[in-house]
C-alpha cells in the first residue's frame, strides 16, 4: 500500500533555525523573538461587521501540503483496512475466521473515521460564530503564528498540539483555520461525543474522529487507531488536531501527556515514511472558563454530567453571561526531525519490515516522552496570564476566613498584584494585560467566584437555593472548597512562570540550606515528587535548576556564586510569595503521604480511598491543623498515586476476577499495595 | 562556463552512443556474413596482432624502459593494438576533469552551450535548452566564471621520496617507470568532488613518489616482492575513475609511495568459445575489452557508466556493476576465476569450474578488496555472444510512485530488460535541456504535438511526470515480445510508451551529469521514502550552509533486484557566494548519507567504500565483520605494503 502515499520531496524549508536556536527558544523560552509575536488580533471584530451567512459561504480555498493527493474519506478507509499492518494483525487474531476479524476492524473504522465535509464545515462555522460573538468579547490570534502555520501546512504533514482547558475549544482551531483559509483539521475526540445525537454527526462531518476511552489489551482496536492516525500523517491529506494532554484539564492546569496517541503521530517519521512532521503547539488561554463551577464540583467528586445533546442545550444558559477574552496563540511550528537529532537512531527499523507490528525501543519510548512534555511546556510558555490568574494567586495566600468572612483589602490586592505583574515580567511570562481599568474590570467578570464591596474583596459561596437548613461543618467545608479550587483552577493558569523558582525557594525554605549541592539535589527530589503536578521536561533537571536560580537572581532575590546561594534581604518577599504558592502542595502530598503511613491497611481500593482522604482532610480543615482545600480534588489525590506508584512507593495489583466480582465492578481489580518502607524513605527527606 | 561544479565543463559523454554505432555494425556482418567470412575476419585479426607483436615497442620516453614480457610469449594473444590509454594519459585526457582533453561543453560565442570534439553523438552539437535551465535551476549565468588552472604547474609538485635500494632493483628489472610530476599527479587522485576541485585550483596535496608500469603477471610478481623487501607501500591504479578516495594517498604515508598502474596490462590472452570465457589481463579498460571481443563477436555485457576508463581490476576490486546486470549480471556473476599477487604470494583458484563449495569463496575477499590486499593481475571472464538486436525504449509515468511500482512489478515478475531505469521529474527536465537543436520544423512540431499529448490529453503534470529508460537485447523475436510485456506491466501504473529516442537520450544522460553521485541499495519498499526523504535532505542541507540557490537534488533508480533496487541520488548547486563550497559540498554529501543509512540504505552499491565511506563500515558491517575483514589483512599483508588504507 505504502506506494500510492508517498510524495515526492519538497523544495525548500521553513526551519533554517539550527538546533541550538531551537533549543532556546523552545525550552528557556525566548525573550527577543518573542516580542514580535505578541501582536494580537481580534477576529470577533471582523465577524461583527459582516453577516453570519456570507462568512459561512465565504469562498474556502486552502494551499494543502504539496504532495498530498486529494484523497476522500473512503479512499483512506480503504488505505487502511488494506494495509499490510492491518493484515499482519488481522492474521494474528485467532480464534476467530479472518473474514470475522476483518469485518470487526471494519465495523471499529466506521465508528471512528471522520467525514470532513466542507458543507457541515460551514454550518460548523455559522454556528461557532454565531456562539463566540455571544460569549466572548473577543478572540484573539496571533497572525504571526497562522501565517508560519500557513507555510508549515505547505511543506510537511502537520499536527495541531492545543491545550484543552474547555469544550469551547474543540472547534475554535477549526473555525479560525477556515477563517483564515488554511485547510481544515481533523480532530481527534473522545467517543461520547460521537453517541451525541445529531451533534456528534455534525462533529463527524466538520473533521472530529472518535477515540474509545480505556482501550486497554484491545490489539485490534489499537492497530485501526494507530494505522488511522499514521495513514492521515503519512498521506497529510488534512493536518491532524490532538490534544497532547488526553482530555480537558480540570484544574486548568497543564496535564502530564499521554503518549499513544503522540507515538503514533511521530511513527511515520522514525520511520522514514515521511521526511519531517511539523508539530505546532497551540495555547489557549480564557480569561474566564465557560465551565469553572462545573469543573469544581467535578473535581470534589460530583460526576460530570453525560455529554448529550439535551444537556448541551441545557447548557445553552451559559451563553447569557459575559466569559471576557479568548486568546490563542499558535506557536512557532517545530519540526520534529531537528527535535529527534541525535536523540535518536532511525536504522533500528532497518532489519524488520516496517509494516511489521513492533515495539518501539526505549530510545524511542524516551524520545517520544520527550517530545511530549516539550510541547505541553511550550503551550505553557504561549499562554497568557490574565491579571485575574495573579490575583488568584494572591487572594489564596490569605487566610480562609478572612476571605470567607471579612474580606481582603481592595487596595492592598491591588497593590500586590501590580507588584506580582512586576514579578512575572522578570520571569519572562508572557501577560495579557489590557490598559485601562483591568483589575476591577476582571474582578466584575468573575462576579461568580468573588465580590467587591466597600473597599473589600471576599469569597462567593454558593448556598444552594433548594434547602434551607443550616449546612453542617463538613457541607460548610465542601461549600467553601467548591470556591476555593474555582479560585484554585485561575491560579493555576499562572503557575508554570513560577513553579522552577518556586520549587528552588521551597527548597531554600526547607533545607536553610546556601550549598547549591545541597539545594540542586533537593530541587531534584521535589522535582522528582512533583513531575505528576508539574510538567518538567524529562532530563532536564539541571537545566531547570539554572533557569530557577538565573530568574530569582534576576529578580533581585538571591545572590549566586559559584557555589552558594545567599538569600537577600530585599528578596524575601519574592521567596515567602513562592515558597506560599506552593505550599499547598507540599501539605496535599504530605497528608495524603501521612495518612498511607499511618493507615495500617497494605492494600486498599482506589475507591476507598479517595473518600478517606477526604474525610481525613475535612477533619484536619474543621479542626484547624490544615490551611488548604485543594486535598479535597480529587485530581490532587490521583497525581499523588501517580506519583508513589512512579516512584515505586505504591504499586497496583490486579486481583482475578472471580473472587472480587462482588466488588464495586467500576473499580475492581485496582488494587493498591503500599511499600511502606519506600514511604517512610520520602517522608524522611521530605522532612529534613 | 562553470560556476556550477565542474563535472560539466568535464565530461562522461555519450559513450552509449559510440557503442551503439558499433554494435549496429556489427550486427550487419552477423546477418549477412557465412562461416567461412567469419573465418577469415579471425584469421586477418590474428595476422594483424602478430604484426603488431613485431612492432612493438616504438614510444619509449626517457627514464622509460620498455620490457618485453617474456613469460607471456607462449600464450596466444587476440587483441588488437588500437589501445585506448597510453602511459602518459596526459596526452589525451583532462589532467584536472573527467574524460578526454577535446570533449567538453562550453558556452559558444552566442551565448549557447555546445559541446565539443568529434567523439561523442552529442559532440560539435548545439544544446540550446541547457543555458536556460542551468539558469532556472541553479542561478548559474554566464557573468559568473570560475576559471580553472590551466596546466599544471610542476612546481608545486613535492619532490618524490624515492626509496633508492627499491629503485635500483627496480631499474635492473627492466620494468617501465618514471618519477615525472605529471605522471605522479595523473595518478594521485579518482574523481570525486574535492579531488577535482583542488585540481581545478591547483592544490596538490601528498601524490605518489614513482608510478611503475608492469606489462605482465610476472612484472607486478617481482614488483611487489621488491616491495616487499624495501618496505615500499604500493597502490595499485587502474582506471583512475574511483568516487571513494581510494586513490588518495594516504598523508601519514612516510615510506615511498609507488603507483602501480596497471594500464600497460591490457591483453586478452585467450578466449574460450567453448565454455565462453575469456581470460584477460585486469589493466584494460572497458571499452577496448568491449571493442575487442566485439571483434570476435562476443560480449562481457559488463558497461558500468564509466567503462570507458574504468579498468577491469578496479571493477573486481570495488565490486563493480553494470548497466545491464539484468542480463549479465554483476561483476560476482561475471567472474570465473581470479589470479592476486599479494605480499603473501599469488592467489588463484586451481579450476575453473562455474561453482565450489568449497568454504566461503575465496573470490570474496578479493572483490572488494579495493588494493588492499593486493594487484589482481588476470581475470577469467564470463563472456556471451553478441546480441542480434537491441533497442531503446522509454515510458512516462504520471509520478514517481508509479514509476516506482512499474518497477517493483517488473521485478516481480522477473521480465527486467537489459536495462530499466527510472528517472524522476527533475532529470527528466534535465534531459530535456539537453536536447541537442533540432533540424526541422518538422520535428519540433512533432514534440510539440507529444507535449500536448501527455500533457493535455492524457493530464500529466510536467512538473511530476517522470521517465523510465528502458534497453532490450536478445534476438529480435524475444525483444519484440519482452518489449510488449513490460509496456503491458507499465500500462498497470498509468505509463505511456514514449519512444525510443527519449529511451536513448536518457542514458547519454548518464554521462553528462556527473556531480555527486551516491549510489546504493535499497530494500523495496523503502525507495519511495528514500528518495523523497533524502532529496529533501540535501535541499534543507544546502539551504542550512548557505547556498544561495535552491540545489538541483535528483535522483534514478538504476537497477531493479528481486528484493531492492538501486538508486543513485544527484545533487548539484551553485557555490557562488561561498567561501569554501568543497567544505559545503562534503558536508550536504555526509549529511545525505547519513540520510541514507537511517533511512535502511546500504553504504554502497558499486563505488565501494575508499576512504570516503570508512567512516562507516563499522555500523555498516557490524565489529565481527570488521574484525574478520582486518584479520584477513593481517594475514596476507602485515605489513601494510599495500597501503592505500582504504575500506578499513
Amino acid at each position: 500500500m505504502l506506494w500510492s502515499y508517498c510524495h515526492s520531496g519538497t523544495r525548500k524549508s521553513l526551519f533554517n533555525i539550527n538546533t541550538r536556536e531551537l533549543s532556546e527558544v523552545v525550552v528557556i523560552g525566548s525573550t527577543a523573538s518573542l516580542k514580535d509575536e505578541e501582536e494580537f488580533t481580534d477576529i470577533l471584530e471582523e465577524r461583527r461587521c459582516t453577516t453570519d451567512l456570507g462568512y459561512a459561504l465565504r469562498t474556502f480555498n486552502p494551499q494543502p501540503y504539496k504532495g498530498a493527493p486529494s484523497s476522500s474519506t473512503s479512499d483512506l478507509k480503504k488505505a487502511v483496512l488494506e494495509s499490510q499492518y492491518l493484515r499482519y494483525i488481522i492474521a494474528l487474531e485467532t480464534g476467530s475466521s479472518v473474514e470475522k476479524v476483518r469485518q470487526e476492524a471494519r465495523g471499529i473504522l466506521e465508528e471512528m473515521s471522520h467525514n470532513l465535509q466542507l458543507g457541515f464545515i460551514r454550518l460548523m462555522a455559522y454556528t461557532v460564530n454565531k456562539v463566540f460573538k455571544r460569549l466572548f468579547r473577543s478572540i484573539y490570534v496571533n497572525m504571526e503564528g497562522l501565517n508560519m502555520l500557513q507555510q508549515a501546512i505547505q511543506e510537511s504533514p502537520v499536527i495541531l498540539m492545543p491545550n484543552h482547558r474547555s469544550y469551547v475549544d474543540f472547534l475554535i482551531v477549526s473555525f479560525i483555520l477556515f477563517t483564515y483559509d488554511i485547510p481544515i483539521p481533523v480532530i481527534a475526540a473522545g467517543i461520547p461525543l460521537a453517541s451525541m445525537k445529531v451533534v456528534g454527526e455534525i462533529l463527524r462531518r466538520s473533521g472530529a474522529f472518535f477515540i474509545r476511552r480505556a482501550i486497554g489489551s484491545d490489539k485490534l482496536y489499537w492497530a485501526v487507531l494507530s494505522e488511522y492516525v499514521r495513514t492521515i500523517v503519512r498521506t497529510g491529506c488534512a493536518p491532524l488536531e490532538f490534544y497532547v494532554e488526553g482530555f480537558r484539564s480540570r484544574t486548568l492546569k497543564s496535564v502530564v501527556p499521554k503518549l499513544g496517541m503522540m507515538d503514533m503521530v511521530l511513527e511515520p517519521y522514525f520511520k522514514g515514511e515521511v521526511f519531517d512532521i511539523t508539530l505546532v503547539p497551540i495555547s489557549i488561554s480564557y480569561d474566564r472558563v465557560v465551565e469553572e463551577s462545573l469543573l469544581a464540583l467535578e473535581l470534589l467528586g460530583v460526576p460530570k454530567p453525560k455529554e448529550s445533546t439535551t444537556g448541551l442545550f441545557k447548557a445553552s444558559r451559559v451563553l447569557q453571561e459575559d466569559y471576557g477574552c479568548m486568546h490563542v496563540n499558535f506557536g512557532r511550528p517545530l519540526s520534529v526531525r531537528q527535535l529527534c537529532e541525535g536523540k535518536i537512531n532511525r536504522s533500528e527499523y532497518n532489519l524488520i519490515p516496517r509494516d511489521l507490528p513492533q515495539r518501539p525501543s526505549t530510545e524511542i519510548q524516551d524520545c517520544v516522552n520527550w517530545v511530549a512534555h516539550l510541547i505541553v511546556r511550550t503551550q505553557e510558555e504561549g499562554s497568557l496570564i490574565s491579571p485575574w490568574s495573579l490575583m488568584a494567586c494572591l487572594l489564596l495566600q490569605a487566610p480562609i476566613t478572612t476571605l470567607t468572612e471579612e474580606g481582603l483589602q481592595w487596595h492592598g490586592l491591588t497593590e500586590k498584584t501590580l507588584w506580582l505583574r512586576k514579578l512575572v515580567l522578570d520571569f519572562r511570562g508572557r501577560l495579557n494585560w489590557p490598559d485601562s481599568d483591568v483589575m476591577s474590570s476582571t474582578v466584575a467578570l468573575h462576579h461568580s467566584i468573588v465580590h467587591h464591596k466597600a473597599g473589600r474583596v471576599c469569597l462567593v459561596q454558593d448556598g444552594d437555593p433548594a434547602s434551607q437548613d443550616p449546612l453542617s461543618p463538613e457541607e460548610g467545608v465542601m461549600r467553601t472548597a467548591a470556591a476555593v479550587l474555582m479560585l484554585v483552577s485561575y491560579r493555576n493558569q499562572a503557575l508554570h512562570v513560577f513553579v522552577r523558582p518556586g520549587i528552588l525557594a521551597t527548597a531554600i525554605h526547607i533545607t536553610k540550606s546556601t550549598q547549591k549541592d545541597e539545594l540542586f539535589s533537593f530541587f531534584c527530589f521535589l522535582r522528582d515528587v512533583f513531575a505528576n503536578e508539574f510538567i518538567f521536561i524529562p532530563g532536564r533537571a539541571s537545566q531547570d535548576f539554572d533557569e530557577a536560580c538565573s530568574l530569582l537572581q534576576k529578580c533581585g532575590a538571591v545572590h549566586m556564586s559559584e557555589q552558594e546561594v545567599t538569600v537577600l534581604e530585599t528578596g524575601l518577599e519574592v521567596l515567602s510569595f513562592l515558597q506560599k504558592l506552593l505550599q499547598p502542595f507540599l501539605d496535599s502530598y504530605q497528608l495524603i503521604f501521612r495518612y498511607l503511613c499511618e493507615n495500617g491497611a497494605h492494600v486498599f481500593t482506589e475507591k476507598q480511598f479517595l473518600p478517606a482522604v477526604q474525610n481525613l482532610a475535612t477533619k484536619l480543615i474543621l479542626s484547624g491543623d490544615l490551611h488548604t482545600f485543594e486535598v479535597l480534588s480529587s485530581d490532587t489525590q490521583k497525581n499523588v498515586l501517580s506519583a508513589l506508584r512512579r516512584l515505586e512507593a505504591v504499586t497496583k495489583l490486579r486481583v482475578n476476577n472471580n473472587i472480587l466480582s462482588i466488588a464495586d465492578p467500576y473499580f475492581f481489580g485496582k488494587y493498591i499495595a503500599i511499600d511502606v518502607l519506600l514511604m517512610t524513605e520520602i517522608m524522611n527527606k521530605r522532612a529534613l | 562556463m562553470c560556476h556550477t561544479f565542474p563535472a560539466l565543463t568535464s565530461d562522461r559523454s555519450s559513450r552509449i552512443c559510440s557503442l551503439l554505432y558499433k554494435h549496429g555494425s556489427s550486427m550487419a556482418s552477423n546477418s549477412s556474413g557465412s562461416d567461412s567470412s567469419d573465418r577469415q575476419r579471425i584469421a586477418q585479426q590474428r595476422l594483424s596482432v602478430i604484426a603488431g607483436h613485431l612492432q612493438r615497442p616504438v614510444e619509449g620516453n626517457s627514464g622509460i624502459l620498455a620490457a618485453e614480457c617474456k613469460a607471456q610469449g607462449d600464450k596466444l594473444d587476440v587483441s588488437s593494438e588500437r589501445r585506448t590509454v597510453p602511459r602518459r594519459r596526459q596526452e589525451i585526457m583532462k589532467w584536472n576533469g573527467w574524460g578526454y582533453s577535446d570533449s567538453k561543453f562550453l558556452y559558444n560565442k552566442k551565448g549557447q552551450a555546445e559541446f565539443t570534439g568529434k567523439r561523442y553523438r552529442l559532440s560539435g552539437m548545439i544544446i540550446p535548452g541547457l543555458r536556460e535551465w542551468m539558469e532556472s535551476t541553479f542561478g548559474a549565468n554566464l557573468q559568473h566564471k570560475t576559471p580553472a588552472a590551466p596546466i599544471l604547474n610542476s612546481s608545486a609538485v613535492q619532490p618524490p621520496t624515492l626509496n633508492e635500494a627499491f629503485l635500483k632493483e627496480l631499474k635492473s628489472t627492466g620494468i617501465p617507470f618514471s618519477h615525472d610530476a605529471e605522471d605522479r599527479v595523473f595518478r594521485s587522485h579518482g574523481h570525486c568532488l574535492h579531488e577535482i576541485f583542488a585540481l581545478r585550483e591547483g592544490k596538490i596535496g601528498r601524490v605518489p613518489d614513482l608510478v611503475v608500469w608492469p606489462n605482465c603477471h610476472n612484472d607486478v610478481v617481482k614488483i611487489v616482492e621488491l616491495a616487499c623487501k624495501h618496505n615500499v607501500c604500493l597502490m595499485p591504479y587502474g582506471g583512475g575513475t574511483s568516487v571513494s578516495s581510494a586513490l588518495e594517498c594516504p598523508p601519514e604515508e612516510t615510506r615511498s609511495i609507488v603507483s602501480l598502474d596497471t594500464s600497460q596490462m591490457n591483453r586478452i590472452l585467450w578466449i574460450d568459445e567453448k565454455n565462453l570465457t575469456a581470460h584477460v589481463e585486469a589493466g584494460i579498460v572497458g571499452q577496448d575489452l568491449e571493442r575487442l571481443l566485439n571483434e570476435s563477436g562476443y560480449c562481457t555485457g559488463h558497461e558500468p557508466d564509466s567503462m570507458e576508463f574504468s579498468s577491469l581490476g578496479g571493477w573486481v576490486a570495488t565490486r563493480a556493476s553494470g548497466m545491464k546486470k539484468n542480463i549479465y549480471g554483476n561483476i560476482e556473476d561475471l567472474v570465473v576465476h581470479i589470479k592476486m599477487v599479494t605480499p603473501q604470494g599469488v592467489i588463484e583458484k586451481s579450476c575453473q569450474g562455474p561453482r565450489m563449495s568449497t568454504g566461503p569463496d575465496v573470490h570474496h575477499f578479493i572483490m572488494g578488496s579495493e588494493g588492499t590486499l593486493g594487484v589482481v593481475t588476470e581475470v577469467t571472464m564470463k563472456i556471451r555472444p553478441m546480441p542480434e538486436y537491441q533497442k531503446y525504449g522509454s515510458v512516462v509515468f504520471p509520478n514517481f510512485e508509479m514509476g516506482v511500482a512499474c518497477l517493483r512489478e517488473v521485478a516481480r515478475q522477473r521480465c527486467a530488460p537489459a536495462s530499466i531505469r527510472l528517472m524522476d521529474n527533475e532529470q527528466f527536465k534535465f534531459g530535456h535541456a539537453l536536447k541537442p537543436q533540432v533540424s526541422s520544423i518538422f520535428t519540433s512540431f512533432l514534440d510539440g504535438l507529444k507535449k500536448f499529448y501527455i500533457t493535455k490529453f492524457k493530464g500529466f503534470d510536467p512538473n511530476r511526470l517522470c521517465v523510465a529508460t528502458l534497453l532490450f537485447e536478445g534476438d529480435r523475436e524475444k525483444v519484440l515480445q519482452h518489449e510488449k510485456q513490460v509496456y503491458d506491466i507499465a500500462a498497470k501504473f498509468g505509463g505511456l510508451a514514449a519512444g525510443e529516442d527519449n529511451g536513448q537520450r536518457g542514458y547519454m544522460l548518464t554521462f553528462v551529469i556527473a556531480y555527486l553521485r551516491v549510489v546504493l541499495g535499497f530494500k523495496y519498499t523503502l525507495v519511495l521514502d528514500i528518495c523523497r526523504n533524502v532529496k529533501a535532505r540535501i535541499v534543507r542541507e544546502c539551504k542550512d550552509k548557505g547556498v544561495q540557490f535552491p540545489p538541483l537534488s535528483t535522483c534514478r533508480v538504476t537497477q531493479t533486484y528481486d528484493a531492492g533496487a538501486c538508486v543513485y541520488f544527484y545533487f548539484a548547486f551553485n557555490y557562488r557566494g561561498l567561501s569554501d563550497p568543497v567544505h559545503v559540498y562534503e558536508q550536504v554529501e555526509h549529511a545525505a548519507r547519513e540520510e541514507i543509512l537511517a533511512n535502511g540504505g546500504s553504504l554502497s552499491h558499486h563505488h565501494g567504500v575508499g576512504k570516503l565511506r570508512k567512516e562507516w563500515m563499522r555500523e555498516t558491517i557490524s565489529s565481527v565483520g570488521m574484525g574478520m575483514l582486518r584479520s584477513v589483512k593481517d594475514y596476507v599483508d602485515p605489513n601494510n605494503i599495500f597501503g592505500n588504507r582504504n575500506l578499513l
